[in-house]
């Protein structure tokens, strides 16, 4: 397995790690490119505070929300 | 108050759950009104030794749960399971970002800056729950299984019968659109404004 990973493949670790734990040598190369990459940081960053986001709106008490559901644009990729 | 209106004062809450998970008013009215009902049935069973809505939540789970199971053959969660399950670009499961042919990233992911007092905000919290809402069926109802419920991939799994390389699949793709729709529609703006 080679020790360099692209940031396409970081940024699917990145993801993967909010549903299973990564194998060590898969940790190693995400740590590894963290420190040289300037982009995957900041992703990993928006991936964090989603998590966090999530947390929040778990336990959220505001039970209007359903139905005053805000207007949202659909992500071009939705299409899909 | 009485144990009966106790578990009332949860309806709403349980049903806006019941209601994403189901993305059917119907079943998430049976769900939630079987949940009202089992609960007041078996008062005893809640022996207060965790939170009244967490009981209750624990209780609608099983019954959203076996509602899609009932359901399954419309909610397509079918479709997941056998080698067909994962399906055209998947092996592309970062589809939703562009990426060089380098593997760099096309657009730089923005700096979402430090949102986390936004985060409280009725008004976010609004924008995300749209943006669940607008995942695609089998996507939102896996995400929210994870998110929501949070149950372990393992019991997802089980409880719906496919392997975990399609779950994941379908996580990646969900959490991938939620990070667009959240940028499109909040950090995009407060970021521009």
């Amino acid at each position: 397995m080679k020790y360099m990973r692209s940031c396409k493949e970081v940024a699917a670790l990145v993801i993967a790690r909010e549903d299973r734990s990564l194998g060590v040598l898969e940790d190693a190369q995400l740590r590894f490119h963290m420190l040289i990459c300037k982009t995957c940081p900041n992703f990993a960053r928006q991936v964090l505070t989603m998590r966090n986001a999530l947390r929040q709106w778990r336990h959220y008490e505001d039970v209007a929300l359903v139905d005053a559901s805000a207007e949202v644009t659909q992500p071009a990729s939705a299409a899909k | 108050m009485s144990f009966e209106m106790q578990v009332a004062t949860h309806r709403a809450y349980l049903l806006r759950f019941a209601r994403l998970q189901l993305r059917n008013d119907a079943w998430a009215e049976d769900a939630v009104s079987d949940t009202i009902l089992a609960a007041i049935a078996k008062p005893q069973a809640f022996a207060g030794q965790s939170q009244l809505k967490t009981w209750l939540v624990g209780i609608l789970k099983h019954k959203v749960v076996d509602a899609l199971r009932v359901n399954l053959r419309e909610v397509n969660v079918s479709d997941l399971r056998g080698s067909g399950g994962v399906d055209e670009e998947d092996s592309d499961i970062l589809g939703l970002i562009g990426f060089k042919a380098d593997g760099h990233f096309q657009e730089h992911p923005a700096d979402w800056g430090n949102p986390d007092q936004d985060l409280s905000q009725r008004q976010f919290m609004a924008v995300l729950d749209a943006c669940v809402a607008r995942l695609p069926p089998v996507q939102g109802r896996l995400f929210l299984m994870r998110e929501w419920l949070e149950m372990d991939c393992d019991e997802v799994c089980k409880e719906l019968d496919i392997t975990a390389t399609n779950l994941y699949v379908q996580l990646h793709r969900a959490r991938l659109r939620l990070r667009e729709c959240l940028e499109i529609n909040w950090f995009g703006k407060v970021t521009s404004s």
